[in-house]
């Protein structure tokens, strides 16, 4: 059950670009169209699900036994942009297919705010539980904040597409009009707020 | 001190990092709820462009060209870490309000975007005054967009109110009035074709690859933007040209013309 409740709320009411505001450079810098916003979406999954699973542990056998709590920021930072690049020289290596269709997003997600957010923000409220339970927390909640990621830039996305051809007030050509969508979509996640 | 001059008006007026090169907008949205979250967030960024900056010009002849954007992740990951604590032992309320914001200031792309267009490069002073300039022109942009939210959805500027409870637009300090804000702040802009990054025709889009940016997706809109301005400008005294030379030559003909008749009258008459 609390798992459920974790999938809910890290995809859908706290979402991480709509509400926590975590992202937004890809989000409004990738999302012109569907095919691009979905493999950086995807990407994006990959890198924060892999974050997740290893900076848990090293915060959790490291760096709290040690009291060495002040070095996260510092520490996570470097393992995620040492992740990124092993992560594509693995891809490119045994997965061509999969390193072709997402290779050109992975750098990019290196300072990514929303990986590094949710690393600290995992060990900030699971930390304290027994190692088992939070680092299943930990990464359920990585793998779904990271679905919420997805979901709001293909919206974003396919949103784009269909007013590319609409008549918009002149002053509101570009970004403007893509913060003005993103507030309607924003509106839109305010309504999941009851849900847990 | 001319230079430092420059580099201070640089940062606050003519670069400003939020209303002009559009950078950093993840705080930006997130921690303008009210003005002075947006001052505090502000004045701790710009402690940490300031000492980061300085360092980074420090070590600038050490640093290796292969390694330098994990060179100076470390080092403005170090500051982050010093003033987050600072910032704890201190400030607590602010630290709290601002929560996990802080640590994120090490991937604010405006940080590492000075480093490596400007600190990697040059001396240690303009450096200084580069990072402080940027840093201040930060706080002005967070703390004017925190008033507007917190004048329309609390009815209070720092915390002081003066619009009874009755009158206020929630909406605007919750997520989606942040959006809405900035929407109508870069439409302002794109009306009065103020200079900025979002109001640029074939522009190139910002890749989302902060670090590696360094502003420059900005900075080229930018100078695409300054160049059709050049380009109007021209155009525009060429037309005056034309149209001056166009009249003046209208007149010289009028004036032979009326030359012309007048003698011709004149013949007319002496025949």
């Amino acid at each position: 059950m609390e798992i459920f409740v974790i999938v809910i709320s890290s995809m859908l009411v706290s979402n991480v670009v709509l509400s926590q505001f975590l992202g937004i450079c890809p989000f409004l810098g990738v999302s012109k169209k569907v095919d691009t916003s979905l493999g950086m979406g995807v990407a994006v999954t990959f890198v924060i699900t892999i974050a997740c699973l290893i900076t848990f542990p090293i915060y959790y056998f490291i760096l709290e036994p040690n009291g060495l709590e002040y070095l996260d920021t510092i520490s996570f930072i470097l393992i995620i942009a040492a992740l990124v690049q092993f992560i594509e020289m693995v891809l490119k290596k045994f997965i061509p297919a999969l390193h072709a269709s997402l290779g050109v997003y992975l750098p990019l997600i290196t300072t990514n705010c929303a990986v590094l957010g949710v690393a600290i923000n995992n060990k900030n409220d699971y930390a304290g539980l027994a190692f088992g339970t939070g680092y299943l927390y930990s990464i359920v909640r990585g793998f779904f904040t990271a679905v919420g990621f997805l979901i709001a830039i293909v919206i974003l996305a396919s949103i784009r597409e269909k007013i590319e051809h609409n008549d918009i007030p002149e002053s509101f050509k570009g970004t403007p009009i893509v913060l003005v969508t993103s507030s309607l979509m924003a509106i839109a996640f305010c309504g999941f707020a009851g849900l847990v | 001190m001319n230079v430092c001059v420059e580099r201070l008006k640089n940062g606050i007026i003519t670069e400003n990092p939020t209303f002009v090169m559009m950078l950093g907008m993840c705080p930006t949205l997130a921690v303008t709820s009210s003005a002075i979250n947006g001052l505090g967030m502000g004045l701790t960024t710009t402690v940490v462009l300031t000492l980061s900056n300085v360092f980074i010009s420090l070590l600038r002849k050490v640093i290796p060209d292969k390694v330098r954007i994990p060179a100076y992740i470390v080092v403005v990951a170090s500051f982050v870490t010093m003033v987050q604590l600072l910032l704890k032992a201190y400030l607590p309320f602010l630290d709290s309000a601002l929560g996990v914001y802080i640590p994120l200031i090490v991937v604010n792309c405006i940080i590492l975007g000075r480093a490596e267009a400007y600190a990697g490069k040059n001396p240690v002073v303009p450096s200084l005054f580069d990072g402080l300039g940027m840093g201040l022109g930060f706080t002005f942009g967070l703390t004017c967009i925190g008033i507007c939210r917190e004048i329309l959805g609390a009815g209070a500027i720092f915390n002081v109110q003066f619009i009874p409870e009755d009158f206020h637009i929630t909406f605007f300090v919750l997520a989606p009035g942040a959006f809405l804000v900035l929407a109508c702040l870069t439409a302002v802009q794109n009306k009065l074709k103020m200079p900025s990054a979002t109001n640029v025709e074939g522009a190139s889009t910002c890749s989302g690859v902060c670090a590696g940016c360094a502003g420059s997706a900005c900075a080229a809109n930018k100078g695409l933007k300054e160049a059709e301005r050049v380009a109007k400008k021209a155009e525009e005294a060429k037309k005056r040209a034309e149209a001056a030379a166009k009249a003046k030559a209208a007149k010289e003909a009028k004036a032979a013309e009326a030359a012309k008749n007048a003698a011709a009258g004149a013949d007319k008459k002496e025949g």
